[in-house]
Formats: structure tokens, C-alpha cells, sequence
């Protein structure tokens, strides 16, 4: 595997962070590492262009040679300029017209605008309590009205009942009386995938954008694009015109390059990204974690609450309490095991730590997947009670029945055990040294051998 | 594919990759006219390569062996080009191998996966055409079961293409239906068996696992299936592709590629990369959604059409 974004910047400011003080060279060599990251994360080269000379002008100056830790100003100077780049702030759908609504949905084929739409359709309804009005433009690719309409159902919003024969243009005339008669708030439209260089689907577009008028048109990409998004991105904005850009597969491992160059590019903002394939995985973009989630710096924000969303705060207290006090036992990391995984497992989780690069790497080597957490889930519920409290009573014919009854091997129990242990043994170390930067260290050898 | 079409692919995919050879063309015109090779120049052009999305990696060694021949000597645009053509053509030649149907099989199962969106079921109705035209029974499968109307996408396919469709239940399970897809067409003594999978991203352990499953349950009919595992990549993906070929090849057997959308601006750079780094056969590209928008995967003409090389045929 090659490096990520994060990991190979990381190592370039490894190497600045050591050095005392920087020389214009120092900094130069950095920026040509800089450069290659970036470009391996597909962030189109006019774009990474504009990136290094801003970076230049403001990390070869006083001011970094001058500071106290320049490595640390570097990184500084290069995160704001991400962040800068991809938009500053926050930036939501903005339907405050006099409804019906309309939001119309572009993009190339395959970058998942239907399951965008429903997505966005549910989250409007969920949250906002809006009346939602599904409907499907797309009579080019086969049963993609059907789609929208499966999807509409799951999403509990209404679809536009499917007409054939007829074309975009009077779908979406069709779509606004019903909205109108109907007391609709928002009218999605899912187009055809259609690429920028197709003349006359995109005269199609503009002729459903000319009879609609839509509130909002968001391009809807995909995070894996590669140079090319700086193309498309340019092509959809001059001949629709884009009020915003939906970025979907970010829950993959390709590194946001694409959201870097469209918005460059465009000038519009990055409104909504795509975090998975079920209905209420689109969340709002947040240039500032994303920024640092590229520089390696954590996404703490992120962290902070999706624990919120999901951990049972008493629930929590009750755990750190017993933990201080060392009493913690099986049945106790039964109950965070299922919080972990209910938070998106071990590797959701990780990925928004900050300075955890050296785990991330360890469990990436010790393959420990979420599978692991399930197995040893079921370890623990094969015990009897009094089992959870009091391991010690675990001698090997009560081992032996475990592991049949949880279908494993004693091994798996005994590793689960040793685990165990280190943990209680990490807690205390923990508790002497105060929460200070335990983390940093990585983990103890040996926590995630199987 | 037959000769008549044979032109008729070429100015497609040459106006498909048009609009980026025209940059690429200006772009490297402005570089070179007729003067000395030099540093400046060459790293001008190694970002002309990468902006064609062919990586880091595989645009230095390029621009390297231009270097070794061509370095202070006084070059005209289209020398360049031509070399460079030349350097790609001989680096994609390996991978440039057609989809075999072997006879004995009966049928030959193909399974099909690849990322969500990259036109795993389009291609799958094309290379049903195709088959067919080559007097092949094809069956189909429709292994997604978890994307809303994917089913149905795959029926559609299959009644253009006169091919039986293999169906369940949307949210059965894929290695299931695989199991018996496989059955029925060997009772009805099909050619070639091709099975639809859900798109699934290459970092998703679950999703990856239930792939892998469907290998294992097809195994157990017979250790040699599934015969082939095609991944189907989009041709606009980025440097991305290289993870995907990386994983999908490290959990289920993959023995060749399929490269789509080519019909737009992407220029798939990517399979430069690709066939440096893995050598996985390249079988077929997508230029298009309709049923015959399948085209043979030709090296020296997709370098030279990357390269907007028109009146080099005779090399």
C-alpha cells in the first residue's frame, strides 16, 4: 500500500519538528514533499500549483525562521491554507425560499446521485420535518426511476409516480404541480448520469434548469476522482451552474483530493459528503476536521460526537469511575466493546484520533477488523456471570466451555484474557501518569497479538 | 469484435480521449518547440503526465527514460510525443488480453465486482452482447441483491441482450444465488455464467468478506470456479485505483480488469500504473451505455489516442 495523505505529510513535518531551525532549503524540500503527497491524493495540478506557491509565500519568511518550533509553523501555515482552501466554514443547504423547493441533483453516471437524493430526502424529513417529493428525471439508465422510488419508500417520503415515456422536462413539470397540490416543501431531482462533454444531455439539463429554476443544484462526485474532477467540475458549473458539491464515498480510503479541486475550481461549497450506504450516512462537511484529517492531526471534533450521539453518558461515568478505582471487569468490557462497535468499530474510530498514525499502523499489522470484536463478544456472553466479575474462577474446564459454547478456541479466550489484562495494567499506568499523552506512546507490545 | 467495427472504435475512443489529448497535446506543443531537452522542460512535462492521471510514480520513470534518450538534444513536440507513446504502448502491451471463453468449462463463470458506480451491471450487459455475437448461450446472474433495483437493471440487460436472468428476492444472499446460478446453468448447459455482485468499497472488511464468501461457495461446486474475477474500475478514478486493485486482488482472485467510462475527459492514466505495478490483464473498455459500447483493449492505439497520434498506423 502507498502512503496516505496524512502519513506522508506526517513524515515530511516528522522531519521538519526535529530540526531546531529552518532554512529556506529546509522548508523548499518539504514543499516538493508537500507537492507529491497531494498529487498522489489526486488533487488536480493547477490546484496543488496555487497550494505550494501560497504555502511558499508564507512559510519562507521571518516568520518561520524566527519561531520557536518552525516545524510546527509550518504545519500551521499549511493547515490553514488547507482549510482556506476547502472553504473555511460549514456550509448547509440553504432552502429558505417560499416552498416548493427544488433541489436538483448533476453529476456523471455512477457517482451516486439517486442514492444521494434519498439520502438528502431523509435527512430533510427526519430532521427539518419537511414534506419531501422524490422524483427521477433519469430515463436513460435501466429501472432508475424504480431505484428512486425503492429508495423514497425506505426514506418514508413520497416518489413521483412513474410515468413512461416521458421525458425530463415534463417529469419535472409533473413533479412541481404535484408539489404545489400536495403542500410540498422540497422537490428532489434525480437526473441521468450524463458526462460533461455529452452536448445534448446537457442541453437537456439546462432546459429542465431553465423550466425549474432550482433553489439549490448540487453536483454530486465522487471522492475517488481522480485529475479529472477539476474538468468536470468546471464543465457542470459553467453550462448549469452549481450552488453546492456532494462528495460521496468519503467513507473510502481515497484522500479527498477531488474535494480540494472541485471547490477550488468552482468556488462553490463542499455541502454534504457521503459516509456509507445506508440512508442516514450523509453528514455536513466540516473543512476544518477534514483539513486536519489530511494533515494527520486527528479529527477530534468528529470523535467527540459520534461518542456523544452513541455512548450512554451514565453508562460512560459508571465505566470511568470503576476504572479509576481499578475495578474494572469482563462484564465492563463487554459493555465497551458494543459501544465501540456501535460507533463504527475499531477503524471509524482510529481514523479520528489525532496522533494515533503509529496504532492506526499496529492494528493495520495485527489485521485487527471489527469481526474480532464481535468474536470476542461472544466469548464474553458464554461466560456465566459470575465469570465476568470474577475471571480468576476461569480454570480450563470452564475455559473449555466457553470456547465451545462461543465457538473459538481456548486460545482466542486466553488472548482475549491477556488483553484484558494489559488494559487494567494500561489504566493504572494511565492513572499515575494522569491522562498525560498515554496515547502517543502507542500501544503496549503485545495488546493486539492474536 | 469484428474488423468493420475496428475503425469505428478507434475514432470513438480517439473522440472520447479528445478533449484531454488536446490539452495534453497544447500542453506539451508549448513545451517543445524544437529546442533543447532540459530540466525545466522535463519537469513541465512529467506534470503534463500527471495531470493525465498517471501518477507520480509512473510519470518520473517515464519522463526518466525520456531523459536517458533524449536529454539536451534538440526535440520537436511530436518526437516527444511519439516516444513517449511508445514508452506507454510497450508498458501496456503485457496487459492487452481478451476475454477467453474456454469451451471445456461450460459454463465459464465470470464474477464481477468492483466499487460502487463503476458500471459492473452496464458492463456485464455489454459483455453478454458481445458473447452472444460470438454465437455464445450466456446466462446472467444478478448478485446484487442489496442495491435498490439493481435486480431489475440486470433484467432489463438480460431482455435486451436475450440472455436468462438468474434473480432472487432483493437482500438474499449473494453467494446463495450464486450457488445456484451456477446449477441452473449447467442444467441448461450454458457457455458462460456472468454474476453480478453489489459495488462495494475496497476498505469496508464486512462487505469485502461477503465477496469472498461468494468465491468460497462457488468453490465448493468446483475448485476451479469462479474461472474468472473481473474488476470493473472507472476510468475517472484517480490514483484510488491502485488500493482497489490492490485489495479486491488480495481477497478474491482476480484475473482481469475492466476499464469504463473512457468516453469522457478521464483519460485513465491510472492503467499506466496499474499495468506497471500489477500487470492485471486489461479484458475490455467501456466507451459508451449502449449495448456495443464495448471495445478490445489496444495499446498502441489507446497511447496514441492518449497522446492525439493519429498518423502513426502504419508503425
Amino acid at each position: 500500500m502507498f502512503d496516505t495523505l496524512s502519513s506522508r505529510l506526517g513524515n515530511v513535518f516528522d522531519r521538519l519538528k526535529r530540526r531546531g531551525a529552518l532554512s529556506a532549503a529546509d522548508v523548499e524540500a518539504a514543499l516538493r514533499d508537500i507537492r507529491v503527497a497531494l498529487l498522489e491524493a489526486d488533487v488536480a495540478l493547477p490546484v496543488v500549483k496555487d497550494f505550494i506557491a501560497a504555502i511558499k509565500d508564507r512559510a519562507v519568511g521571518h516568520e518561520v525562521l524566527r519561531s520557536v518550533t518552525p516545524g510546527q509553523m509550518v504545519v500551521k501555515i499549511v493547515n490553514d491554507q488547507l482549510i482556506e482552501l476547502l472553504g473555511g466554514q460549514t456550509v448547509d443547504l440553504t432552502l429558505t425560499a417560499a416552498p416548493p423547493q427544488v433541489v436538483l441533483m448533476v453529476g456523471l453516471q455512477g457517482s451516486g446521485k439517486t442514492t444521494t437524493s434519498a439520502k438528502i430526502a431523509y435527512r430533510l424529513r427526519s430532521r427539518e420535518r419537511k414534506k419531501v417529493l422524490l422524483a427521477s428525471l433519469d430515463v436513460q439508465r435501466p429501472a432508475a426511476q424504480e431505484q428512486l422510488a425503492v429508495l423514497a419508500e425506505q426514506a418514508q417520503v413520497t416518489s413521483l409516480p412513474i410515468v413512461l415515456g416521458q421525458q425530463p422536462v415534463q417529469i419535472a413539470d409533473r413533479a412541481l404541480d404535484t408539489a404545489r397540490r400536495e403542500g410540498v416543501d422540497v422537490v428532489i431531482l434525480d437526473t441521468a448520469g450524463r458526462l460533461h462533454i455529452d452536448d445534448s444531455l446537457m442541453l437537456e439539463l439546462a432546459a429542465v434548469r431553465d423550466r425549474i429554476r432550482p433553489h439549490e443544484t448540487l453536483l454530486v462526485a465522487d471522492a475517488l476522482t481522480g485529475q479529472d474532477a477539476v474538468t468536470l467540475a468546471r464543465a457542470f458549473h459553467e453550462r448549469i451552474g452549481l450552488t453546492g458539491i456532494v462528495l460521496t464515498r468519503m467513507d473510502g480510503d481515497a484522500r479527498g483530493g477531488a474535494a480540494l479541486s472541485m471547490r477550488a475550481v468552482t468556488g462553490q461549497p463542499i455541502k454534504l459528503v457521503g459516509m456509507g450506504e445506508k440512508l442516514e450516512a450523509l453528514e455536513p462537511f466540516h473543512p476544518d476536521r477534514v483539513a486536519s484529517r489530511i494533515l494527520g492531526m486527528g479529527d477530534v471534533v468528529s470523535l467527540v460526537e459520534k461518542v456523544a450521539e452513541t455512548v450512554d453518558k451514565e453508562e460512560a461515568e459508571k465505566l470511568a469511575a470503576k476504572m479509576n478505582k481499578g475495578q474494572f471487569d469482563l462484564d465492563d468490557l463487554a459493555t465497551q466493546l458494543q459501544q465501540m462497535r456501535k460507533m463504527g468499530g475499531m477503524s471509524g474510530l482510529l481514523g479520528m484520533l489525532p496522533g494515533i498514525g503509529k496504532i492506526k499502523q499496529q492494528i493495520a499489522d495485527a489485521k485487527l477488523d471489527d469481526r474480532v470484536i464481535t468474536r470476542q463478544l461472544a466469548i464474553l456472553s458464554s461466560m456465566t456471570r459470575q465469570e465476568r466479575r470474577n475471571p480468576q474462577l476461569l480454570h480450563a474446564s470452564r475455559k473449555r466451555r466457553i470456547a465451545k459454547g462461543s465457538g473459538t478456541d481456548v486460545q482466542d479466550l486466553n488472548r482475549l484474557l491477556k488483553q484484558y489484562q494489559q488494559m487494567q495494567t494500561m489504566m493504572k499506568r494511565v492513572k499515575k501518569m494522569g491522562h498525560k499523552n498515554f496515547l502517543s506512546r502507542g500501544l503496549p507490545p503485545g495488546l493486539l497479538q492474536r | 469484435m469484428s474488423d468493420a467495427n475496428s475503425a469505428g472504435w478507434l475514432q470513438r475512443l480517439r473522440a472520447g480521449l479528445s478533449r484531454s489529448s488536446t490539452s495534453l497535446k497544447s500542453n506539451i506543443a508549448t513545451i517543445f518547440t524544437k529546442r533543447k531537452l532540459d530540466f525545466a522542460s522535463l519537469e513541465e512535462l512529467e506534470e503534463v503526465l500527471v495531470a493525465a492521471d498517471l501518477g507520480v510514480e509512473a510519470a518520473t520513470s517515464l519522463i526518466a527514460g525520456l531523459s536517458q534518450s533524449k536529454f539536451g538534444k534538440e526535440v520537436t513536440p511530436q518526437e516527444v510525443r511519439a516516444e513517449l507513446a511508445t514508452q506507454i504502448a510497450a508498458i501496456l502491451a503485457p496487459v492487452a488480453q481478451p476475454l477467453m471463453i474456454d469451451p471445456a468449462h461450460r459454463p465459464e463463470v465470470i464474477l464481477v465486482c468492483g466499487v460502487n458506480g463503476t458500471g459492473k451491471t452496464t458492463t456485464i450487459g455489454k459483455l453478454a452482447q458481445q458473447l452472444k455475437d460470438d454465437g455464445r448461450e450466456v446466462m446472467l446472474a444478478a448478485g446484487d441483491t442489496f442495491r435498490a433495483a439493481a435486480i431489475e437493471q440486470l433484467q432489463i440487460w438480460g431482455r435486451r441482450t436475450d440472455c436468462p436472468v438468474i434473480a432472487k428476492a432483493p437482500g438474499a444472499d449473494s453467494a446463495g444465488l450464486a450457488f445456484d446460478a451456477v446449477q441452473q446453468a449447467r442444467s441448461l448447459n450454458a457457455d458462460v455464467l456472468l454474476i453480478d455482485t453489489a459495488g462495494r468499497l475496497h476498505n469496508k472488511a464486512g462487505l469485502m468478506e461477503e465477496l469472498a464468501k461468494v468465491v468460497r461457495v462457488l468453490r465448493k461446486l468446483d475448485p476451479a470456479m469462479p474461472h474468472q474475477v473481473l474488476l470493473v474500475l472507472d476510468a475517472t478514478t484517480g490514483q484510488n485505483a491502485r488500493a482497489q486493485v490492490e485489495i479486491f486482488s488480495s481477497i478474491v482472485p482476480l484475473t482481469g480488469m475492466a476499464i469504463t467510462k473512457l468516453d469522457g475527459t478521464a483519460r485513465g492514466g491510472v492503467v499506466v500504473a496499474l499495468a506497471k505495478q500489477f500487470g492485471l490483464p486489461v479484458h475490455a473498455l467501456g466507451v459508451g451505455e449502449g449495448v456495443y459500447d464495448l471495445r478490445a483493449f489496444e495499446p498502441a492505439a489507446f497511447a496514441d489516442a492518449l497522446l492525439d497520434l493519429e498518423d502513426r498506423a502504419q508503425r
